[in-house]
This record gives structure tokens, sequence and C-alpha cells, in this order.
């Protein structure tokens, strides 16, 4: 896809997105309420008009070739860049899918030993080094000292003894 | 003198053991984070901020203060060790912070960075000690319409003044209103934009979510693209003697010195241009008023002073109407910002007289940080240079883990990182097509103050928007917001006209 396309399929997405946000403003009160003025939807529904105008005109300036994106014919996402960003956001969703079935700790422990050794293709050190010492960081960080609990799932009952032991 | 008094005062806060240490922390951090390619103080600030629950807000705020300092120091270790701006506060650095490193005189620009850092810096907090307290005076008597017409105002700039494509920037004030309107509006207690009727969006979205989806994932996905490939690193001999023959030339900059921090303090309040806008300008105009102008570019020392005197100045200035108008100047005090409200401090004018100890803390640590940034900044260049090996694959995954964690923690909600991760991508891919990002981050954590200031407006004045043009101190900061809205336009007009006389 050329950056040309990609700006052209953005702004009719935002137009798109724009459309919605004003339709779901109108559940409430877009107009003047008799002593407690505007009405609750008003604000949304005013901005998102504001959004809809501003993409209609990134459209109209695309017809006419205004923006720089809308002159190049490079492509939007080069091979190697969809490789690299594709393999980082596939690999934090599946953290963020692993962290509801076997808990947060053991979704990093796999999420940083993948990303370091498949995608850095760091030595053992380096991985093992960051794979562990990671998670121990954000353990002694949020869980003791700021004592906000993450989400653990499956993993919870391992965890028992280190609760005796801190709190 | 009474603003003396509230300094010293300021300055036994500041110099509390825990104030200090965490400033000297924030600094090396801060430090480190300028030094990185590809990572700025607001990515800093945004992904440490849930962090600093840690400790008290005083604190917390002075940690995040030397953090954006640290980074502004940092910025040009990669630009002139490097070639690579470190952060885009410094590529006015590379300039000519690159040809003295490739010339052999890395040593020579590295001292000149710290110091004019440290000049600017330091120039910077005394105008903002002397201006902050008289503008917070005049802020006291600002009512709703006033606060709506200086939310209007710093829009207006963003859209007047920063140079981005116009409808894109509209676009993204709007989007950043839009979602903090989302969750329980405030005025009538009714649930609002529940999208898909799912509960998370109750608790309406958290700036952070949004500030650490952009600036923690969005970012961090757009510099893992383009910083793939070897950079070569200059070598620098730094040693005492070295450092002070060096001093005496750069005792001969002084004037650009002070040019450039004035200007850049002063570039720094506007809202929409911050340190990046700032640096360049002092570097033009140091370029300008320069006797032999053709030696820039080439290694000029001078050419070094005056951006990076520019880019500390300029984020002391954006401080300015954070803490004065609750207004930031740039989108890390924007982040500063909507911290400041997490821990209940509302900016704004009250805060001079509600939290004194608070802000003259701040003030006074503001001092420090630059003392300490400049100190450790010397004295640890090697282990600087040391630590921009590190790959980003390295550092990118901790990123993401600290960004992730750090998101979830304010809310608890998992809801909020799904959330921030569609930002992030979402912010990727529209980043690639030089949509400004930063409004929309400005808009989220003014949206709560500016939407109520504007209705409570309306109300008083029966739905008679002329209240903003016809109070006194609101009405001329609605005209100049106004003008500048107008601004690109009369650009444009102006651009065809002199098209056709050339035909």
């Amino acid at each position: 896809m050329t950056v040309r396309t990609a700006e052209l399929v953005m702004a009719i997405a935002t137009m798109l997105i724009s459309i919605a946000i004003m339709w779901k403003s109108t559940e409430l009160s877009i107009g003047w309420v008799p002593q407690k003025g505007p009405g609750s939807g008003a604000w949304p529904f005013w901005l998102s008009t504001g959004m809809l105008l501003a993409s209609a005109a990134t459209l109209v300036r695309w017809f006419l070739r205004a923006t720089p994106e809308s002159r190049s014919e490079e492509t939007y996402i080069s091979r190697t860049a969809f490789y690299v960003v594709g393999v980082s956001v596939g690999a934090i969703l599946f953290l963020l899918i692993a962290t509801n079935f076997i808990g947060i700790y053991f979704a990093l422990l796999l999420f940083l030993f993948f990303y370091l050794r498949f995608v850095g293709r760091h030595s053992w050190t380096t991985t093992l080094s960051v794979t562990i010492g990671v998670p121990v960081f954000i353990f002694c960080m949020f869980e003791w000292a700021l004592t906000i609990p993450l989400p653990k799932a499956i993993s919870e009952p391992l965890f028992y003894p280190i609760y005796d032991l801190i709190y | 003198m009474e603003i003396l008094q509230h300094l010293s005062d300021g300055f036994l806060i500041a110099l509390q053991p825990l104030n200090l240490g965490v400033v000297i922390l924030g600094v090396v951090v801060g430090l480190f984070i300028g030094a990185m390619p590809g990572l700025g103080s607001v990515n800093g600030v945004a992904i440490l901020l849930p962090m600093t629950f840690l400790v008290p807000p005083t604190a917390a705020i002075m940690f995040l203060a030397a953090i954006y300092y640290g980074a502004m120091y940092g910025g040009a270790i990669s630009s002139i060790m490097l070639g690579i701006p470190g952060a885009s506060t410094a590529v006015a650095t590379t300039f000519d912070g690159r040809p003295l490193a490739i010339k052999g005189q890395a040593d020579k620009a590295l001292t000149a960075a710290a110091l004019a850092s440290f000049f600017g810096g330091t120039l910077s907090i005394m105008l903002f000690t002397g201006f902050a307290p008289a503008l917070a005076t005049i802020a006291l008597d600002f009512g709703d319409p006033e606060i709506f017409a200086l939310m209007l105002l710093a829009f207006a700039t963003f859209i007047g003044l920063s140079g981005d494509d116009i409808p894109k920037t509209i676009f993204s004030i709007c989007i950043g209103l839009v979602f903090s309107a989302v969750g329980l509006d405030i005025m009538s207690g009714e649930p609002r934009l529940i999208f898909f009727d799912i509960i998370g969006f109750m608790h309406g979205i958290n700036f952070l979510v949004l500030a650490i989806g952009i600036y923690g994932i969005g970012e961090m996905l757009w510099t893992i693209e383009i910083t793939r490939g070897e950079s070569s690193m200059s070598k620098a001999v730094i040693t005492v003697e070295r450092i002070l023959v060096n001093l005496k030339e750069l005792l001969k900059t002084w004037k650009t010195g002070v040019m450039s921090s004035v200007l850049g303090f002063f570039v720094g309040i506007l809202p929409a241009a911050g340190a990046t806008p700032g640096s360049l300008m002092a570097y033009g105009v140091a370029k300008m008023t320069s006797r032999n102008p053709e030696d820039f570019g080439k290694g000029e020392i001078a050419g070094v002073v005056a951006p990076e005197a520019a880019n500390n100045a300029a984020s002391t200035g954006s401080m300015l109407p954070m803490l004065t108008l609750g207004i930031p100047g740039s989108p890390t005090t924007a982040i500063l910002l909507g911290g400041m409200v997490i821990w209940g401090l509302v900016p704004g004018p009250r805060l001079f007289i509600d939290e004194t100890e608070f802000v003259w803390g701040l003030i006074a640590s503001l001092y420090a940080a630059n003392f300490f940034a400049v100190v450790i900044n010397i004295l640890f260049i090697p282990l600087f240079l040391w630590m921009l090996k590190m790959p980003f694959t390295v550092l990118a995954p901790i990123i993401f883990v600290l960004s992730l964690v750090g998101g979830y923690a304010p809310t608890q909600d998992m809801h909020d990182v799904w959330l921030m991760l569609m930002f992030g991508v979402g912010g990727y891919l529209m980043r690639k097509l030089d949509y400004p990002l930063a409004p929309a981050v400005l808009a989220i954590v003014l949206g709560p103050i500016a939407e109520p200031a504007l209705r409570q407006s309306l109300l008083i004045a029966n739905g008679d928007a002329s209240v903003f043009v016809t109070r006194p101190i609101a009405g001329p900061i609605t005209i100049v917001a106004l003008v500048l809205l107008v601004l690109p336009l009369l650009k444009l007009i102006r651009d065809r006209v002199w098209k056709r006389k050339l035909l």
C-alpha cells in the first residue's frame, strides 16, 4: 500500500469514527437544557463534528494532492518494517492474552525471552538477565512497594509463600 | 524581598534527603533517557509516572521535573557522538556538534553542551522565579470565561504556530477532547460515550492510557522501524586540563548563551512550541547574529551553545504557564499537569497560595536539578557513552513491559491496557501519516478543565457566547486565539496572491 492510499484510507476511517461518535453523543441532550446550560452530549457532539470536518478537509486535500502524504507513492509500511513492528505488536498481543490465562509474570517471562532471544538475537547472558530481572523488578516495584496486585490468573497460588514473606 | 524568602523556604524543602535523592535519581534517569535515540523527556515522564506513586506528591513532581531537565542535557550526548539526536529537542545540536566530534573535538562539544544547558537552565529559572508569582497574582481573578479563553488560546497556538498540517492538528485536538469526555459527565452525572456498553469506559479514559499508549508504545514501534542499522560512535578524550582549555573558548560565547536562553524561555511559554522549535530558532538567531555565519554547520562552538541553552530554557519556560495558569507549555508538562491533578494539586494560580511549600520546593528543586545535571553529565560522560551502545532490542521490550504495567496500575483494569495497545498501534499508523499526536495528549489533559469552564460560562451568560469577548481579560485572550486560528488562512491567501504575481 502506498502512502497516498494510506492517507485516503485513514481519512475515510477517521470520518467514520467521527460520525459514530456524533451518533453516540446524541444519546444525551445535545441542545440547551433550561437552567442547566448545554446538555451533556453537546460537548462531544460538536467536537466530533469538528473531527468530521477536519477529516473531510484531509480528504479534500487528498483529491487536490495538497499534502506531501497525498503525493507520496512510497510504500506505507515496507516489508521489513511490517516484520519488526508486526512481531512487536504480535508479541504484546500475546503478552496480554497470556496474562488472562497464566498470569502476568509467566506471560512476561515468555514475552521477554522471545523478544530478546528471537527478535533481538542476543546472547544467553543478556537474554536471561533481562528475562528474569525485569519481572523481579516489576514485582518489587508494583506488588511490594506500591501494593498494587497485578493479574496472576491461575499462577496465583504460587505467590502465596511470597505474600507471607512480604506482607 | 518576598520572593527570596519564599525561595529560601523552597530550598529547605528541596534539600530534604528524600527530595534531594529523587532529584538526583531523576537527573540520572533523564540523562539516560535523553541520550538514548528515540526516547525523549515525554516518553520517560509518561512511562515512569505510575511508579512515582511510591513517594509523596512533592517528591514525585520533583522527580519528573528532574527527568525533564536531565533529558534536555542528555539529548546532546547522542547528537554529538552518534550524529543522531537523542531527542527531538536536540536536533539542532547535531548541526555543529557532529562536525566537532568528527574533527576529534567531541569533548569540546560535550562540555559546551553541558555548560550551555546549565547556563540556559539556570538563567531561565531565574526568569521563572521572577515572573511566576506575578503572573499567578494576575491569574487569581480568572473566572470560568477566562479559563476557557486560555484553553482556546492553547489550542489555537497549536493550529496557528506549530507548522503541522492544520486539518490533522484539529483532528488530533478534537479526538483528545472527545476521549476526555468519556465516562460520567462531571456536571450532570450521566454516563456518556460508553462505547458498546463496555463497563471499562464508565471510569473514563485516563490521560495516562493515551499518553503511555502514544509515547510508550506507538513511538517505540516507530523507533524500532527507523533505528535499524549500525551507527558509528566518535571517540571522546576527556581530561580536566582539556575541560579548562575548552572553558576559556566557551566563555567567549556568553552572548549567544544569554540570547538563546531568553529566546528559549519565551518560546517555551507558548503552548505549541516547547523546546524543539525553541532550540532551532536559537540556532538560527545565533547564526544570523554571528560575525562568521559561514562557520556554522562546520563545527562552530556557538552552534552547540545556542540550541542547548535554548532547549533547557524552553523546558523551564513551558512550566511557567503550567504552574501559574494550568496550561502546559509542552507535551511533557501536559503529562506533569495530569499527574498533579491525580495527586490533588490543581495547577493554576491558587497553587501559589494554597500550596506555597510545594510550588517553591519545586522551583528550588529545579535549581538543584540543573546543578546535579551538569555535574553528573560531565563526570559520567564515559558511562553514558557505554550505555549508548545498548541495542534497542533490549530497551524496547523493557519499555513495552513498563508501559503496560504502568498503564494497568492506576485503575487496575485490563480494559485500560487493551485500550493502550489500541492507542499505541493507532498512534503509530497516524504518526506515519504525519498526524501530530502531542495535541491529543494536551487535549485529554485539558478536556476535564475546559468543558466545565465552557458550560459554566455559557450558563452564567444564558447561552450568550459573547461572554468570551466582552469580559476585560477573557476578551483579549479570545481575540488573540481567534487571530491565531485565522493566521494559517491569511498565510494561504498571501501565498496565493504571491503566486499569481509571479506568474
